[in-house]
């Protein structure tokens, strides 16, 4: 959305430019204020330095967590899926019809939800890809399609008769330590995404594309393959959250993430990513999700009640977007930015 | 000049019919299998059902024209509610003038918030009222802190708001046919109103052209925060009971009625009656669907399938405008 450049000479979206300009190292910027919540916190808040309290922070923080490594990589190529929630929720829906079907081989239930979480992906990225349609749209339609089809699925009962063990597995901490271990598989996959966005060509193809799909195009890059697979990609770690959410609470609901989708938005934003594509990188967006986490749990124990802590939320976004532009001109314009990309996106 | 623009035209008018025809086939259909469908209670429910959802639909169809997304309305109609409720608390006898004004007008203001914020700092909308819609809520919990506003605190002849008809029409359906047809008017025959369509269609063009861009996209947006303060004074009249989750998550319901009304996503084309006629289509769906002995829980199902088919609808049309556009052979895609 382009109205926001000034009269006189073209010049780039500013929020295109922030990551490089005024705050080359917004990732650094993101950490330093994760640090330093975590410091005040644990000396003037009663049970921050708890080694539980963080138990506690990271068993919420992984949904986000999880569906947020995809996200980066899809909003950095200029697209966005909001349809992340239902597929958790749709998710959740059909191994709670499954186990009330009678599979009860956790490998089976896990392997059949990933294969659901592709499909589902597979069917955004087709309507991106094949038939062109504006992914937000796209994915608020298939945000209601898969929601709706949880409900038709499950309908509006809570499947919670799993075995004791594998709920308390899934939460289960490292040996010697309060972590839970499912951090390791997101470490793993957030190094997975990490090398492929920042040390591959492919992930250099992502902000080619974001900066200019179609001069990427022309310069060789299978823009509407990458895509598609993004899609996909997000879809299959958005049922693996599904999965996680399941057992966390031992409910499967269709209702389940409700809503999730704006919060892993807000954590893509806030950790750097531009909107319109082209810009961020996954070590901000890691420390964003660690930073609203902590901040949500460490003022709730400071007594602030816990629905007031959307101010902190939606300030810390409009902050993130409107502090580097307000710095930026009052800086003046030194640097003259080459026009701007043909693309723009709400 | 005249032969595209006719074909412009035209496209649009049928995309207007197409979707008043789904309209008028979804309660033709229902109506066949109960007439009761149709009664005047029935009828009446539905328009009262619409009418929050239109009165959101008209303000981010204007604001979706210009290029932009309002997702701060679901919250801006929660404070207005909320505020509404708690100032007849407050002064038992106020007139129902000064509640309506009272919530247009602090939902301008929050409008004016994301509007100053867009325009001035110069920052994505999507982002901007991503954030305002969990300051509004936020604010809305604040002052509310666990409290709810039931019916007996508000005065009898407000809440009759709510249930009145005149001539069979509720009279809050009233107000969303007065600002459906104020919008549409005001987007197609003022100067100002066809500069939102021109901003929509190509940003930096309009800014050539001299259009004051900022200064339009601002008031844009203070005129979805009223229409959401509106919906939210209705929304009160109409449930009685309030609390600081009203309106909660209904933002991409309100993008979804707009879309399937075929407002194009990225601006610059569509019209406020459609979208007006998309959130009438939702809330139809909603209702149909139990009397045609569907499990009503399909009917989110049945939602998403009707937005991709809108947008998909919207594509092929547009596919075809261009090459007509272009002089009718078929080159190209």
């Amino acid at each position: 959305m382009a109205v926001d450049t000034p009269v006189r000479e073209p010049v780039t979206p500013p929020s295109r430019t922030r990551a490089r300009g005024v705050l080359g190292s917004w990732d650094l910027l993101v950490l330093v204020a994760l640090i330093a919540v975590i410091v005040v916190g644990s000396l003037t808040i009663d049970g921050v330095g708890n080694p539980r309290f963080y138990r506690f922070v990271i068993l919420e923080a992984i949904p986000i967590a999880l569906i947020a490594l995809p996200m980066t990589l899809i909003v950095i190529t200029g697209e966005i899926d909001l349809s992340v929630a239902s597929t958790v929720g749709l998710t959740c829906s059909v191994m709670g019809w499954l186990w009330q079907a009678g599979v009860t081989s956790l490998p089976l239930l896990i392997a059949i939800s990933l294969a659901l979480g592709a499909v589902l992906g597979a069917v955004n990225g087709i309507f991106v890809t094949v038939f062109g349609l504006p992914s937000l749209a796209v994915t608020i339609g298939t945000l209601a399609l898969y929601r709706g089809l949880a409900y038709v699925v499950l309908g509006d009962k809570a499947v919670a008769d799993y075995p004791i063990s594998w709920t308390t597995n899934m939460i289960a901490p490292i040996p010697g330590t309060v972590v839970p271990w499912f951090v390791l598989v997101v470490a793993v996959l957030a190094l997975l995404f990490g090398v492929l966005l920042h040390a591959t060509p492919i992930g250099r193809g992502l902000y080619a594309i974001g900066n200019n799909a179609e001069a990427s195009a022309y310069s060789g890059i299978a823009v509407l393959k990458t895509k598609f697979w993004l899609f996909v990609a997000t879809g299959m770690v958005a049922a693996l959250a599904g999965v996680f959410w399941t057992f966390r609470f031992a409910s499967a609901r269709a209702d389940n993430a409700n809503g999730l989708e704006l919060s892993v938005v807000a954590a893509v934003l806030l950790g750097g990513v531009s909107i319109f594509g082209g810009r961020g990188g996954l070590l901000g967006v890691v420390a964003a999700v660690a930073l609203l986490g902590t901040l949500r749990n460490a003022l709730q124990l400071a007594d602030v009640p816990a629905n007031a802590l959307t101010i902190v939320t939606g300030t810390l976004l409009i902050a993130s977007v409107v502090g580097p532009n307000v710095v930026r001109m009052a800086r003046g314009r030194l640097r003259r930015r080459p026009p701007p990309g043909e693309r723009t996106q709400p | 000049m005249t032969a595209p623009t006719t074909a412009v035209h035209r496209v649009f008018v049928v995309r207007e019919l197409g979707i008043a025809l789904a309209l008028v086939l979804l309660v033709g259909v229902t109506f066949a299998v109960n007439t009761r469908f149709l009664s005047a209670q029935n009828v009446k429910d539905l328009l009262l059902g619409s009418t929050i959802l239109a009165i959101l639909a008209v303000g981010q169809a204007i604001v979706i024209i210009t290029r932009n997304v309002d997702l701060s309305v679901g919250s801006i109609l929660g404070l207005a509610a909320f505020a509404t409720g708690n100032l007849f608390v407050s002064n038992p006898g106020m007139p129902i003038p000064v509640a309506l004004l009272a919530g247009i007008g602090l939902g301008a203001l929050c409008g004016a918030v994301n509007g100053g914020l867009i325009a001035a700092a110069r920052v994505p909308a999507l982002v901007v009222t991503l954030g305002t819609l969990y300051v509004f809520r936020g604010v809305d919990y604040t002052w509310a802190t666990g409290k709810q506003i039931n019916a007996a605190d508000m005065p009898h002849n407000f809440l009759a708001l709510g249930t009145r008809s005149i001539l069979g029409v509720p009279v809050l359906a009233l107000f969303a046919v007065v600002v459906l047809i104020g919008a549409g008017i005001f987007l197609r025959s003022y100067r100002s109103g066809r500069e939102l369509y021109a901003i929509g269609s190509d940003p930096d063009a309009a800014r050539l052209y001299g259009i004051p861009v900022g200064r339009r996209v601002f008031w844009a947006f203070v005129a979805s925060g009223a229409l959401a303060g509106l919906a939210g004074v209705l929304h009160a009249a109409r449930f009685g009971t309030i609390d600081a989750n009203a309106g909660l998550g209904s933002e991409l319901n309100v993008v979804a009625a707009v879309v399937v009304g075929g407002v194009a996503i990225f601006g610059g084309s569509g019209s406020v009656y459609g979208a007006a006629l998309g959130a009438v289509l939702l809330t139809t769906i909603g209702s149909a669907l139990p009397v045609l002995g569907i499990n009503p829980f399909w009917q989110r199902a049945a939602v998403g399938v009707l937005i991709l088919a809108a947008i998909g609808l919207d594509r092929s049309l547009a596919v075809r405008l261009a090459r007509r556009l272009r002089g009718g052979s078929d080159r190209g895609r």
